[in-house]
């Protein structure tokens, strides 16, 4: 898993200089970043007061999914509307249950905000606030637990003087929530407009810190998306599909000449001993050399050309020169419109893995990668024209 | 007066079509390699056998994410058994279309109905009578069943563990006393990795629910681990076409408008379990979540389904969120449409509320009910659906009566055990007496037309 905590830690490097860490940790907020484009969806940044309100050591934290807060009581239709949020890259609030390393929830006001690269428009990092909810007594709807009372407002040192200010905030606030509060009798009470302003300062100030140090690495990001992401790469929003896939995979735009890759799993990565970068924009082809039987290239090069899939042994060459037998399956794959939008190539290396006979057949595991392919690509391309109201 | 409708049954194993054309064949070597005594002998599928759980898990960890690899098991069940099976049976040809290859959209609006354009599904295939009226019908060995579907349309066996750990058999015998749970393909698939989950194949149970096949539903749907593959249950009366117990279950990567409807709770139970009311969603209906363990949720929303049953009125369930939410959702459109109460507008696009067009995922057999959907004419079709408001409360008032006389599940394991074994000898003997008023015994012959295939 070593690589995966590179990725982790190159996650902010690549995009902000060094001295981004230090800023954002001087800033007086709960916040986590995330960075879609690594498998997991993982955390890569926590700040200091998330950790103590949350009770967890960095450690504990860097690496998992943001889900790793949310317990039995996290109520499930906010849970799915955050996940469909960060499928469709955009910005959304919610009143959000979530759980102390100790096990006692909390209710908090969620902010999540995409973070986009200026260059290309992809969805580089999320950055999601929490600000603790204060709550009422008689709001309480599961009356049992109402440990969350006792939250300490750990996240407003600087600002202790607001704070008077913000209790009779609240106080309005909660009165006007009892009487006007929707269908939704699961929320506990609505954000006071106090915690809605702290939540929206609070991105706003993490922007300005991510945009400033994103300047000087000339990887500019912004909080909106200003370009359109560029032709021959994939829709960002099928990174993390995609990237729960765990075997070695590549995606082919055959609209585009010369059939370039456009997408390479992390288990490609591991098994050819290429970088992303040096792998993206090649032809399939790359990883064949001199000794590579032309008349199965040939073979793959027709099943591509008339639309079906294959499988072929082939022989390949890593980025050490090493050779390997490659038993390749290539499929189309359609999107939402029922026309074929990649080929999807699954390699797998011929060796010891039939020894393993409690395992399912290596066959059927490439089979199934081809099918989450297909799901991923049909379902990230059927809200094309989606609306959000 | 017997309510039936006409109807176009889909076709969901390669072998009913067969039977369609040639009429029912008796057993005897019948050579297509079946589910039944003659071809069992030394038959072999994988097994996958998972691991009682007491809490209900939320979504599964993805790749790579440190401390818990050690305990991932052999094999991942959805993105690697089921889905690699299922690609498997794609390419040897074993669908009647690729289903890839049928256009689909997130209608625009509020909430995303999905519309696909499928025109391949219902061809070949002449309108049948169904019987509508009776949710509870005896298992009749004479129709197409489960028994009878190829074992290569069989991707695997599916179970609980015996010694508690994740377990997998690439070749495990059939054990035929025991009667293995099955999940097989769906031959006309309405969305990638549409599967039958068929409980028990070899007992023939009829299509109803009980207390340890729901929870085996939603097993399944807590091993697949991902909240956008969701098994979906058609009561006879609801569109049902088999009457042989079976869930359905298929994989599509966005929000159902139903999981999207606001809901307003109307209790929880001791178990924890909350039962909440869908609000401005055009079908009424319950949601049941949450829970001390999945057992308790699973007994909740079996011992409703099982009221609705004995009370005779149609139903879906939707299980999603990994087992996490569950929709029950009464209907009446059938019975509407056995009185032509149903508009000629709406029975003309042939759409057959069924779970998943309740979810918010509607089939649409012709191009110009795809180009044209919208919002405002799904709505008006599960408008139909739905129980009248009246009508919902008063059925609202059996289900909890009849969970909180049995759900609150202070009892033991085995009191629970005894409780359900009584409940479904019960309902065996209703329901038998129910249809067999006219006619003793077990039914076999056809007579009043059970199920029409």
């Amino acid at each position: 898993m070593e690589s995966q905590l590179a990725l982790i830690e190159q996650s902010l490097n690549s995009r902000y200089s060094l001295w981004v860490r230090e800023a954002l940790e001087e800033l007086p907020h709960n916040f986590i970043i995330t960075d879609p484009t690594i498998s997991g969806h993982p955390i890569v940044f926590a700040s200091p007061w998330f950790l103590k309100m949350s009770g967890f050591s960095r450690d504990q934290v860097i690496g998992n999914n943001g889900r790793m807060f949310q317990g039995p009581k996290t109520n499930r239709k906010t849970v799915m509307e955050i996940r469909e949020a960060i499928r469709e890259e955009r910005a959304m609030q919610v009143n959000l249950l979530n759980y102390r390393k100790d096990g006692t929830p909390f209710w908090m006001l969620f902010q999540m905000s995409p973070v986009f690269s200026k260059e290309d428009g992809r969805v580089v990092h999320f950055v999601g606030v929490q600000v603790p909810i204060s709550r009422n007594k008689r709001l309480t709807d599961d009356g049992a637990d109402v440990t969350w009372n006792e939250i300490v407002f750990g996240s407003c040192r600087r600002e202790v003087c607001s704070d008077t200010l913000a209790k009779l905030g609240r106080v309005l606030a909660l009165d006007t929530d009892t009487n006007c509060r929707g269908v939704e009798t699961e929320e506990p009470c609505e954000a006071s407009d106090l915690e809605k302003q702290s939540a929206a300062t609070a991105i706003s100030n993490i922007f300005s810190v991510l945009t400033h140090y994103s300047e000087s690495t000339g990887r500019l990001v912004c909080g909106k998306r200003c370009s359109l992401p560029a032709a021959g790469l994939i829709n960002s929003s099928l990174n993390i599909p995609l990237g729960r896939i765990k075997q070695s995979f590549v995606l082919i735009d055959p609209q585009l000449p010369n059939l370039p890759i456009v997408y390479a799993s992390d288990a490609f990565l591991k098994l050819t001993g290429y970088d992303r970068h040096e792998v993206l924009g090649r032809n399939w082809r790359f990883l064949s050399g001199v000794d590579t039987d032309p008349s199965v290239l040939h073979q793959v090069q027709e099943s591509i050309r008339v639309e079906q899939a294959c499988t072929v042994c082939i022989l390949n060459y890593r980025k050490d020169e090493s050779k390997f037998w490659n038993l390749l399956h290539l499929s189309p794959v359609r999107n939402a419109t029922g026309k074929i939008a990649y080929f999807v190539g699954v390699q797998m290396e011929e060796k010891c893995e039939r020894q393993d006979r409690h395992g399912l057949s290596p066959e059927i595991r490439q089979l199934g990668a081809v099918g989450a392919v297909k799901v991923a690509v049909r379902s990230s391309s059927i809200g094309a024209s989606c609306s959000k109201s | 007066m017997m309510l039936r409708i006409k109807r176009v049954p889909t076709v969901v194993s390669n072998y009913q079509k067969e039977e369609g054309e040639e009429g029912s064949r008796r057993e005897g070597g019948c050579g297509r390699n079946c589910l039944q005594n003659c071809c069992l002998q030394g038959a072999c599928l994988p097994l996958y056998a998972f691991k009682k759980v007491d809490r209900i898990v939320a979504e599964k960890k993805s790749v790579g994410v440190f401390e818990h690899d050690k305990n991932e098991p052999p094999v991942a069940f959805l993105d690697s058994l089921l889905l690699g099976e299922w690609e498997d049976r794609m390419q040897r040809g074993l669908f009647r279309y690729d289903v890839t290859a049928c256009e689909t959209k997130v209608i625009p609006g509020r909430y995303g109905f999905i519309a696909q354009l499928n025109e391949g599904r219902h061809l070949k295939k002449r309108p049948t009578e169904f019987r509508v009226d009776k949710v509870l019908q005896p298992f009749d060995g004479n129709k197409f069943n489960f028994t009878k579907v190829g074992q290569d349309e069989v991707l695997f066996q599916f179970g609980a563990s015996e010694d508690g750990d994740v377990q997998f058999l690439p070749d495990a015998p059939i054990d035929a006393e025991n009667s293995p749970s099955m999940v097989a393909i769906n031959v006309s698939p309405i969305e990638y990795g549409h599967v039958l989950l068929i409980p028990h194949v070899l007992n023939c149970l009829p299509q109803r629910i009980d207390r340890d096949s729901f929870l085996l539903a939603l097993y399944m749907a807590a091993e697949a681990g991902n909240p956008y593959f969701r098994l979906g249950y058609n009561s006879l009366g609801a569109f049902a076409t088999i009457n042989h117990l079976h869930f359905q279950a298929y994989y599509l990567a966005v929000p159902f408008p139903i999981e999207k409807a606001p809901t307003n709770k109307i209790t929880t139970l001791d178990g924890g379990i909350k039962i909440s009311e869908l609000v401005n969603y055009p079908v009424r209906g319950l949601v049941f979540e949450g829970g001390n363990t999945l057992q308790d949720l699973s007994n909740t929303v079996s011992d409703a389904c099982v009221c609705l049953q004995e009370n005779n009125i149609p139903y879906n369930v939707l299980i999603a969120d990994c087992g996490n939410r569950i929709f029950l959702l009464p209907q009446c459109y059938a019975e509407k449409q056995a009185q032509g109460e149903v508009s000629p507008e709406l029975l003309d696009t042939q759409v057959n509320p069924a779970v998943w067009e309740i979810s918010g995922h509607m089939v649409l057999k012709r191009r110009k009910d795809y180009e044209e959907a919208s919002e405002e004419n799904a709505w008006r079709l599960l408008a139909e659906v739905s129980l009248s408001k009246e009508r919902f409360q008063e059925v609202n008032g059996l289900i909890f009566e009849a969970i909180s006389y049995k759900g609150n599940g202070n009892g033991t394991d085995s009191e629970n055990l005894l409780e359900d074994a009584n409940v479904e000898h019960h309902s065996v003997e209703e329901v038998n007496a129910i249809n067999d008023s006219s006619h003793p015994a077990m039914v076999t012959g056809s007579h009043e037309c059970l199920v029409l295939q």
